[in-house]
């Protein structure tokens, strides 16, 4: 009796162990044809881009190219001034960033800590402004600096940033502060420090992950952002690498080595903080969707 | 007398602390839709004054075909590119929250085209698309099929758009993730004991818990994929078969300098937006299910 309960055991837990086995097999199997399916555009990118422009046409295409041309790189970015396009991102992105990550966190840190007649309803405005769509003041704003002659320079698409930022770092941030105990500025102010002291020396650096992962959204939203610089820049040395590569196109409509050579470029810079701050990345996406 | 001052003091430090935001909502946002509001009932190239012209830039937007051409693409796209990534977010967040070996790689790459949108990718795209030797076409060649000219042929244009969005859906993805992750536990286990088969698991628990997220990730998503502008930009499309609304706006306002026009068309986009989002909100107690809000 007890001998056929164990065997029963024994069937019902090999049975269960051969479940699991197949279950894995066919998670893996899942995961590598999405994985596939995913890195295969990046493949043929870096094929296309070392390719002679001979064999660029040729069917069946060469996953391997026979040449490898490595001076599709040269080309591509000595045919335009992509040193300068990268400089210029580079220079927007970076300001844009600063003043993002300070007035964000200056105006986070006053809607959780700071008690103000009216609050509520300004936090609730700050929300719903997350839901209009830049596009819709595109117009006024652009007729306002170009009124005070910002056309064709960077401060349109910096200047905007030292004002608190978007709402959703604002309300990232805000969610952030709240969680630092009042204690530690209680004790700050019993030390004879400010508000303001309080929010620098106090409040600021405890939030460094937070910060960082504003920061990282920030610099790449502003990397990628293509609108802004097509509608305020006009000169090429002004330009950005996502509006040099689109005159890039311009220029070599099937040149797609040298195309895409120079997308290559473009995108190593957003892959290279991606995969520095991957972890901030993953942070900032998931809180996002806190709210829902 | 003093407590006043110290009321005073603190609501003077919270302005000061919020005054950026303030001044920047007042300048860029409250200010420009007001104006955007006026403009659209003028007729402005830039160059002179405006005039006022009443309603006749919407009544042109009425009778311009090339105004619904926009409106009908852009809404079809959203129509299958916003359930289709909602999905297929779904199931990779599923996918990748099981446990086995070497799953951090994975969420990796399934992510990584989401961080690299732009201009290189709608390239990159435009490249895979090649009717002769783009990628897809020659790998439908090896297996016998004659590939549809993605981006020549108009009834392929949002086809190829719709499968581009399909590669970058990893935000949508991350977020099921996150919320996979915090589910309770106990719900599953309690199933099991049922005996409850993996599907009525999907059925009962994972989606009424996840349904909030799904309502996010809907409005979220279709808003991005109506502002859809800088690989119609770079990619177009055959015809008007490419042309989005905001192509179309952009070029109104700073091709042909009608910014009267192109206001109008800010405001029916803006109206659009909210209108669409109000509807799901308000049919959102159908199909959301809240926490301790049990019907």
């Amino acid at each position: 009796m007890a001998q056929k309960q164990a065997t029963s055991q024994n069937k019902a837990g090999s049975r269960k162990a051969l479940k699991t086995f197949l279950n894995k097999v066919f998670v893996y199997m899942a995961l590598f044809a999405g994985g596939f399916i995913f890195l295969v555009p990046f493949f043929w990118m870096v094929s296309t881009s070392l390719k002679d422009s001979a064999v660029i046409f040729q069917f069946p295409p060469q996953w391997i190219p026979d040449p490898i041309v490595w001076g599709n790189y040269v080309e591509a970015m000595t045919f335009a001034p992509f040193h300068l396009f990268f400089a210029n991102s580079l220079i927007i992105a970076s300001l844009s960033m600063i003043g993002e990550v300070f007035t964000g966190a200056l105006v986070a840190y006053g809607f959780a800590k700071l008690e103000f007649k009216g609050k509520n309803v300004l936090f609730i405005i700050v929300l719903a402004t997350m839901m209009l769509p830049g596009e819709v003041t595109m117009i006024p704003v652009f007729i306002m600096f170009s009124s005070i002659g910002w056309i064709d320079t960077f401060l349109p698409l910096i200047v905007p940033s030292y004002f608190g930022g978007s709402a959703f770092f604002i309300f990232m941030l805000r969610q952030f502060f709240l969680g630092i105990p009042n204690e530690l500025e209680d004790a700050a102010r019993i030390d004879g420090c400010n508000t303001f002291q309080i929010f620098y020396k106090i409040a600021l650096p405890l939030s460094k992950p937070a910060l960082a992962v504003v920061a990282i959204f920030s610099f790449h939203g502003k990397w990628n952002d293509f609108l802004g610089p097509l509608i305020y820049l006009n000169s090429m040395e002004k330009y950005t690498v996502q509006l040099g590569l689109a005159m890039f196109q311009g220029m070599f409509q099937t040149e797609w080595s040298l195309l895409m050579a120079a997308s290559i470029v473009a995108l190593l810079p957003v892959l290279l903080i991606f995969f520095m701050f991957q972890k901030y990345f993953i942070e900032g996406i998931k809180l996002s969707g806190i709210k829902g | 007398m003093s407590d006043r001052k110290k009321v005073l003091k603190k609501n003077l430090e919270g302005y000061l602390f919020i005054s950026p935001w303030i001044l920047g909502m007042l300048l860029f946002t409250v200010g420009p839709v007001f104006a955007s509001f006026y403009i659209s009932f003028t007729d402005w190239n830039t160059f002179q004054s405006p005039n006022f012209v009443g309603f006749d830039n919407f009544v042109e937007l009425s009778q311009d075909s090339k105004f619904w051409q926009s409106l009908k693409v852009t809404f079809t796209y959203a129509l299958f590119s916003v359930p289709l990534n909602l999905v297929g977010g779904l199931l990779a967040a599923m996918l990748l929250n099981q446990k086995v070996r070497g799953m951090k790689i994975f969420r990796t790459i399934f992510y990584l085209p989401a961080v690299v949108s732009g201009v290189a990718t709608a390239l990159l795209w435009r490249w895979i698309f090649n009717t002769d030797v783009g990628l897809i076409n020659s790998t439908l060649a090896k297996i016998g099929i004659d590939g549809p000219n993605w981006l020549g042929d108009p009834n392929f244009v949002l086809p190829s758009y719709i499968i581009m969005s399909l590669w970058g859906f990893g935000n949508a993805m991350l977020i099921f993730l996150a919320a996979l992750q915090d589910l309770p536990k106990q719900l599953y286990e309690s199933a099991d004991i049922d005996g409850a088969s993996i599907l009525r698991k999907f059925w009962h628990i994972t989606l009424p818990q996840l349904s909030p997220i799904v309502l996010f990730n809907l409005i979220m998503g279709i808003i991005a994929a109506m502002k859809i502008f800088t690989e119609a930009y770079i990619i177009g499309g055959a015809g008007d078969a490419g042309l989005f609304y905001m192509l179309y706006l952009w070029q109104n306002a700073f091709q042909f300098m009608r910014m009267g026009y192109a206001s109008a068309m800010a405001w029916v986009f803006f109206i659009i937006i909210l209108a669409i989002t109000l509807l799901i909100i308000k049919s959102s107690p159908l199909w959301v299910y809240y926490e301790g809000k049990k019907k």
